[in-house]
């Protein structure tokens, strides 16, 4: 396993020398290590891994390792950073709006705030569809059936308490009926309540746009809205607030130091973070792998940290997810 | 005939000899991950993500199919020789396998996986190329209550099989269904049975639980053995090739298994692990010499390994027609199609036909060529066994917990394997069949799932599960199979009366 990541690494390494070669020569001293709190083929990894080739193809850190620290919609991993990564200047790791869910609703002792927020990465849009065959046509038809019948709307999704949840929540509430008595059946990720959309045996779902897009674009299933704030460049579907709901939810990721970092350590992590964000490389990455800009500095990103951790704790409160 | 001429294409782009390297690149790499406990496919594409960013992406996609194919055939290696098996899908090959390696038929073993393996992807690739479109549109509408009734009939007849009493497999099985109810529950994402240890709260791995309960138990028992009577290595006897009789009792469960494990592969939840189960009980039922079962019979490594390639293949057809990744592997090789900006999905055969054919086209050449790699090697492979045993297992339980800690580096999953390792024992020494907690383990999350999926769709009505078709015959089939040994017993004594 050991040899395994060094060759891993070494012929990544290999690799973007080879390409990126005559930009090498800037590289600054940094070694560092990214914790990825979820299994290899997650979102987080592939942040996690798309950040390690682009700081290194960039020159703003020497060297960067991935280490997978799955379990628990990543609380595990971000209990284990909190003890390893105290004052640590090499130390980063990655997590997103599950992690903020995830700590609430398993009750854990840690969550992202006893972390140091470096900087706002990527920024996706959930959508909600329904079949093809649905006699729901626009968002307010959507609304129309939750309030006649919540209960009877079936919503399918990703696993409970994570974001597909929680935006299906406020929509439910935004029409006016009970979130407590939504009726959610959780999958355990985009592609298994794929199968139970096409399949005809919901009314309503909601994913990462990404996940789906295959579908909306053939026709076999109709996008009503998006969550993101703004529209987006080649998604049809409007944002909810331009449909005169004001719900947004972003499904964002995000780069955070260890506990206690202060002073030239962080700001030397800072820097190595910005750049590498600002780079043509780390736009390339985003293009590629379809996934939204949504960086937001430190300051501006600690405070929506703190924003976003009250507001998924009062819709899981109001759906019975936490207390 | 489109997709014949667009195979043909196919063909042509994967004999290119740059994709024939990362094709060959691909097999043995997967082999020798497969080989390994602990290091999955999944992780290994993962890690070369990064790197084939800079192939074209063919290339790149076919190594990694490759490796996905490589993987499948190097988990069976270990859990016949070492009854070690590094993935769940493998659990089942090491029931018999590891008995016919212990009585000195490991090369017929090894070969009947290999070839079976070979068959099944061939013809399950060949069910890939033609079949797709239209299983996928069969395999969206298998509902929650589907799934139910597919996991009854499988808990049924796994748990009626195994085990010199029926009380003594049921009580293994309630031990996995125990441990499979431990964690964060999917549907209310309330933790369960965990103690307050964040490490339980996604469930104990199946990987864990097997391997403790197999290779750990297995190495306790050999040592509270040795003490008092040093065994001898076991003697390769006979041919390490597979003799007539072995051709004629493996061709069938090779058909069978690959008509079980392709279908069952393109369900969304489908997976590998059921297909081998049903297999390896259908394979008991059918041979012709079912006494052989439990000391070694090759039809039960035939017909699991065959399913499990097959359902390897299945796998891809949810992967290339919907973007719906099935398997961890499957997640990456996901990520591995956007990294170039193609979403696979229903626009995947019109938009990218080229890139789709050469795929399936390098998974035949992907398959010819682990064969060729694979054959040459039982010889090798065999030689493991000469070994002394002490060594051997020394190294068994070194690569076990290596394994183990390379997949979830955390001591509670070494506490875990270990307190495995001596249930493992005591389950030996007190003659508890092994495999049905790992079943449990398996299919009670699934079932669970299913059943309260199935409520929740119908607002609590159980009638949701006799009104589909389809449901319904699947929960008769299992009520059949529950109830027909014990009538049949009963009409026997009854004939038995009036003689």
């Amino acid at each position: 396993m050991r040899n395994f990541m060094k060759y891993g690494l070494m012929a990544a390494i290999v690799g973007s020398v080879l390409s990126f070669g005559s930009l090498s020569a800037t590289a600054q001293d940094l070694e560092l290590t990214i914790t990825a709190p979820a299994g290899a083929g997650g979102g987080w990894d592939s942040a996690s891994r798309s950040l390690q080739e682009a700081m290194m193809a960039t020159g703003n850190a020497k060297s960067v390792q991935v280490v997978n620290v799955p379990g628990a919609g990543g609380t595990v991993g971000l209990a284990q950073f909190i003890g390893s990564a105290k004052g640590s200047p090499n130390q980063l790791l990655v997590a997103g709006i599950t992690l903020v869910g995830a700590s609430i609703s398993n009750k854990s002792p840690v969550n992202l705030t006893q972390v140091t927020p470096l900087a706002r990465l990527t920024g996706d849009p959930l959508v909600i569809v329904v079949s093809k065959d649905s006699p729901i046509k626009t968002i307010d038809d959507l609304l129309a059936t939750i309030k006649t019948d919540v209960a009877k709307t079936i919503w399918v999704g990703g696993s409970a308490g994570g974001a597909d949840h929680i935006l299906a929540a406020l929509v439910t509430k935004a029409a006016g009926a009970d979130p407590a008595k939504i009726n959610y059946v959780a999958y355990s990720g985009g592609g298994e309540s794929l199968a139970a959309m096409l399949g005809g045996q919901a009314t309503a779902g909601v994913s990462g746009y990404g996940e789906w897009e295959g579908q909306i674009k053939s026709g076999d299933l109709r996008a009503l809205a998006i969550s993101y704030p703004e529209p987006i460049e080649g998604i049809e579907a409007k944002p909810l607030k331009a449909q005169g709901l004001d719900i947004e939810l972003v499904n964002w990721r995000g780069i955070f130091a260890g506990p206690d970092v202060q002073g030239a350590d962080l700001d030397a992590l800072k820097a190595a973070v910005d750049n590498t964000v600002k780079s043509e490389q780390w736009q390339a990455i985003l293009k590629a792998r379809g996934w939204s800009d949504y960086y937001a500095p430190t300051d501006e990103f600690k405070t929506f940290i703190a924003s976003e951790n009250d507001r998924v704790r009062s819709i899981l409160t109001s759906i019975g997810l936490a207390d | 005939m489109d997709s014949i001429s667009f195979l043909i294409e196919g063909f042509a782009l994967a004999i290119q000899p740059a994709n024939l390297i990362y094709a060959a690149i691909g097999v043995m790499i997967g082999t020798a991950v497969g080989v390994l406990p602990g290091i999955g496919p999944a992780l290994t594409v993962a890690l070369l993500l990064p790197v084939t960013f800079k192939l074209d992406p063919g290339g790149s996609i076919i190594m990694f199919a490759g490796i996905y194919y490589g993987g499948m055939y190097g988990g069976s290696t270990t859990a016949i020789l070492l009854n070690t098996p590094g993935e769940s899908a493998s659990v089942v090959t090491a029931l018999e396998g590891n008995k016919m390696a212990r009585s000195g038929r490991g090369g017929p073993a090894l070969a009947t996986a290999a070839i079976g393996s070979f068959v099944a992807a061939l013809i399950a690739t060949l069910g890939l190329a033609f079949l797709a479109p239209i299983l996928v549109k069969v395999a969206v509408k298998f509902g929650p209550w589907d799934y139910f009734g597919l996991m009854l009939i499988a808990f049924v007849t796994v748990s009626a099989t195994f085990g010199s009493s029926p009380m003594r497999g049921l009580t293994s099985l309630a031990f996995g269904l125990w441990l499979g109810l431990m964690g964060i529950d999917q549907l209310t994402g309330q933790a369960r049975l965990t103690f307050g240890v964040p490490e339980l709260l996604d469930g104990v791995e199946v990987t864990t639980l097997a391997v403790g309960l197999f290779a750990i138990g297995e190495a306790f028992l050999v040592a509270s053995r040795h003490l008092h009577k040093p065994e001898k290595p076991i003697p390769v006897k006979g041919s390490i090739w597979m003799t007539k009789e072995d051709w004629g009792r493996s061709w069938k469960p090779w058909l069978r298994g690959t008509v079980l494990g392709f279908p069952i592969g393109a369900l969304p939840a489908g997976g590998a692990e059921i297909p081998t189960f049903l297999s390896y009980n259908i394979e008991r039922r059918l041979s012709r010499k079912p006494q052989e079962f439990g000391q070694g019979a090759i039809e039960g490594v035939a017909g699991p390994e065959a399913a499990n390639n097959a359902s390897a293949a299945g796998t891809l057809v949810p992967l290339l027609t919907l973007g719906l990744p099935t398997s961890a592997t499957a997640a990456v090789m996901l990520a591995g199609f956007q990294q170039y900006n193609i979403q696979p999905g229903p626009l995947l055969f019109t938009q990218h036909a080229d890139l789709v054919w050469g795929l399936v086209a390098s998974l035949f050449i992907a398959n010819v060529m682990l064969l060729v790699l694979n054959l040459p090697l039982v010889g090798m492979w065999v030689k493991l066994l000469k070994i002394p045993l002490p060594w051997l297992y020394a190294g068994i339980l070194v690569f076990a917990s290596m394994g183990t800690i390379a997949a979830n580096p955390s001591v509670v999953e070494l506490l875990l394997l270990t307190g495995f390792g001596v249930i493992g024992f005591l389950m030996r020494r007190y003659d508890y069949p092994i495999a049905p907690a790992v079943v449990g383990l398996i299919l009670g999350p699934l079932a669970d799932n299913a059943l309260r999926r199935s409520l929740q769709m119908s607002l609590g009505d159980p009638m949701i599960l006799f009104q589909h078709p389809s449901s319904a015959i699947m929960i008769a089939i299992a009520t059949i199979a529950l109830i027909a040994p014990f009538i049949f017993r009963g009409l026997s004594r009854f004939q038995h009366d009036e003689d």
